[in-house]
């Protein structure tokens, strides 16, 4: 048997501090939360840098750690700092120090880098051992050359070579959100189904509870099934609370692929265990040849800068979509007359926040809103180029009449200047597994006493 | 006539990877679950997403009440035409369809 705790869905979100102190008392075989994850889009992998501040991850990870030393067993953390590239694993292996410093504490620490060099890829692509997975984009040298990170998703044998080591705390570069709970029961011979089954229902903490916010869940695995429960006062698994769980961010609620091979849950019973706790049988892992791992990359799209004026005026409100048709026009002409750059060098868009800026041409609701918030999107490959562009719409967003015989309106702007300057955009260019002989042939372990 | 969203406990939506967004009625009820499984057309679902009927995933779960719709998102999360970088929003296109229950 293997007790798994898992504080949270992600480091950064926060946990009950009180059902955390429960679960340490349950004694776990080890204590395992995600870092990370692709949603919050592509500029984190992009820039290689954590979305959640320095501050709040330090204070988190340090209750963590405390955890460890408490309950004696390995801590670990997947898809450390948000996007899981060897920067952001660095990052964290520098805040753990400092905490352990801080507590005069020591800790055998297991870095697992899963970034990729770009020549790899390119030259699994010319091998054919790279397979586009639906929906993926046309890549070739060029694309993946371009790519300022990519990162291979580790699975269970990464993280169990990690183990192997006795550490105290792995900080993991970019996992499957699964593969830090199902490594250790599989490592220890728990059911293969159940361990990949249990690691996607607490893969988002107590997501798959009746108290989705508290976080800590504790996963017992053993030879036939697993037992989940939420440690939060209140707090309530039930056979549907879990079983909705295999719904969430899955295209396919039954099916699941992993590196190695796939989950299948069709057969999977639910019952309620105890009145908390909810016992899962009945589900079944396939091994899949040869070995793959999935990997993501993301590039530069460009620089953008962004202006943003509103309309209040009713009537300008009512004929907004005209009036933004009228100055991407007027503004097209003046970036042929004024600028060298041709058509195809620059992206402009007036998004019109309360009309429909959220779901564009799905948009089914026409009502007419108080106020629409222009948003000059502009795209170009430099932030001066962007930056000239936006400067060069700014007095349309001030004065552009909707009629040349009208006395001139001013709208209003929130901010002086109104142009902000994003940098650099990025885009993931990758949705493709890569077959590798040795589940470690692609991922590096840096072993360090802290 | 009224809308799907005042039958129904929840639609939700979100990106399933940068590449795929899935949808999740909770119907709440087996009537309604019955109910749902009967009006909801997957190609009119498809029509209303401006997205080709062959690339919708549908999955009807009885034992949930719940109907899934799953298909690869209209642009790549985080691309420069990208509106809803989760894909959290298109849940309100089914929560407002117009419906009929007698």
């Amino acid at each position: 048997m293997t007790r798994v705790l898992v504080p949270a869905g992600a480091l950064g979100l926060g946990f009950d501090q009180d059902a955390l102190d429960r679960g340490v008392a349950m004694k776990p075989d080890i204590i395992a939360i995600d870092g990370g994850s692709t949603d919050s889009g592509p500029a984190y992998l992009g820039r290689g840098v954590s979305k959640y501040s320095t501050a709040s991850t330090k204070a988190e990870w340090a209750k963590l750690i405390d955890a460890q030393q408490k309950a004696q067993c390995p801590l670990v953390i997947g898809t450390a700092g948000t996007c899981g590239a060897n920067s952001t694993v660095d990052w964290l292996f520098e805040i753990t120090c400092e905490i352990l410093a801080e507590r005069n504490a020591t800790a055998k620490i297991v870095r697992l880098y899963s970034q990729q060099p770009a020549d790899r890829i390119i030259t699994a692509l010319d091998n054919g051992t790279l397979t586009p997975l639906a929906g993926a984009p046309h890549i070739d040298a060029t694309v993946i050359g371009a790519c300022s990170n990519i990162v291979a998703l580790a699975g269970a044998e990464q993280i169990q070579a990690a183990l192997a080591v006795h550490p105290d705390i792995i900080i993991a570069g970019r996992t499957t959100d699964t593969a830090i709970i199902s490594a250790l029961p599989l490592l220890n011979g728990d059911n293969a189904g159940a361990a990949w089954h249990g690691a996607k229902i607490a893969e988002c903490g107590a997501l798959c509870s009746t108290h989705p916010m508290s976080g800590v869940v504790m996963v017992d695995f053993d030879a036939t099934g697993f037992t989940i429960e939420p440690l939060s006062a209140g707090a309530i698994c039930t056979p549907e609370t879990v079983s909705a769980h295999m719904l969430y961010e899955n295209t396919d609620p039954f099916c699941l692929y992993e590196p190695g091979g796939y989950l299948d849950v069709t057969g999977a019973q639910y019952i309620q265990h105890t009145d908390t706790a909810v016992r899962v049988e009945g589900s079944v892992w396939t091994r899949t040849d040869p070995y793959t791992v999935k990997l993501e990359g993301a590039r530069c799209a460009g620089f953008q800068t962004v202006s943003i004026a509103t309309l209040r005026d009713r009537r300008y409100v009512e004929n907004s979509t005209a009036w933004c048709a009228d100055i991407i026009s007027r503004l097209r002409h003046d970036i042929a007359q004024r600028t060298k750059l041709n058509d195809g060098e620059y992206h402009i868009e007036l998004r019109q926040i309360g009309r429909d800026s959220t779901l564009g041409a799905l948009e089914t609701d026409h009502t007419t809103p108080a106020e629409v918030g222009i948003m000059g999107i502009i795209t170009t490959q430099t932030q001066a180029q962007s930056t000239e562009i936006a400067k060069m719409l700014n007095p349309y967003l001030l004065h552009h009449p909707l009629t040349p015989d009208e006395p001139m309106p001013t709208f209003a702007f929130p901010f002086s200047p109104p142009e902000m300057e994003r940098g650099p955009i990025y885009e993931f260019c990758l949705n493709h597994i890569m077959a590798i002989q040795d589940p470690m042939s692609c991922f590096e372990m840096v072993v360090t006493h802290v | 006539m009224s809308n799907l969203g005042d039958h129904v406990t929840k639609i939700r939506s979100k990106n399933a990877g940068p590449f795929w967004v899935t949808i999740d009625i909770f119907c709440g009820s087996t009537e309604t679950y019955a109910w749902c499984c009967g009006i909801l057309d997957t190609n009119a679902v498809a029509a209303l997403y401006q997205t080709p009927a062959k690339d919708v995933l549908r999955f009807d779960i009885a034992a949930l009440n719940v109907i899934k719709f799953s298909f690869p998102r209209p642009t790549i999360q985080g691309a420069l035409q990208d509106r809803d970088m989760h894909g959290a929003a298109w849940a309100t296109l089914l929560e407002t369809l117009e419906v009929e229950r007698s």
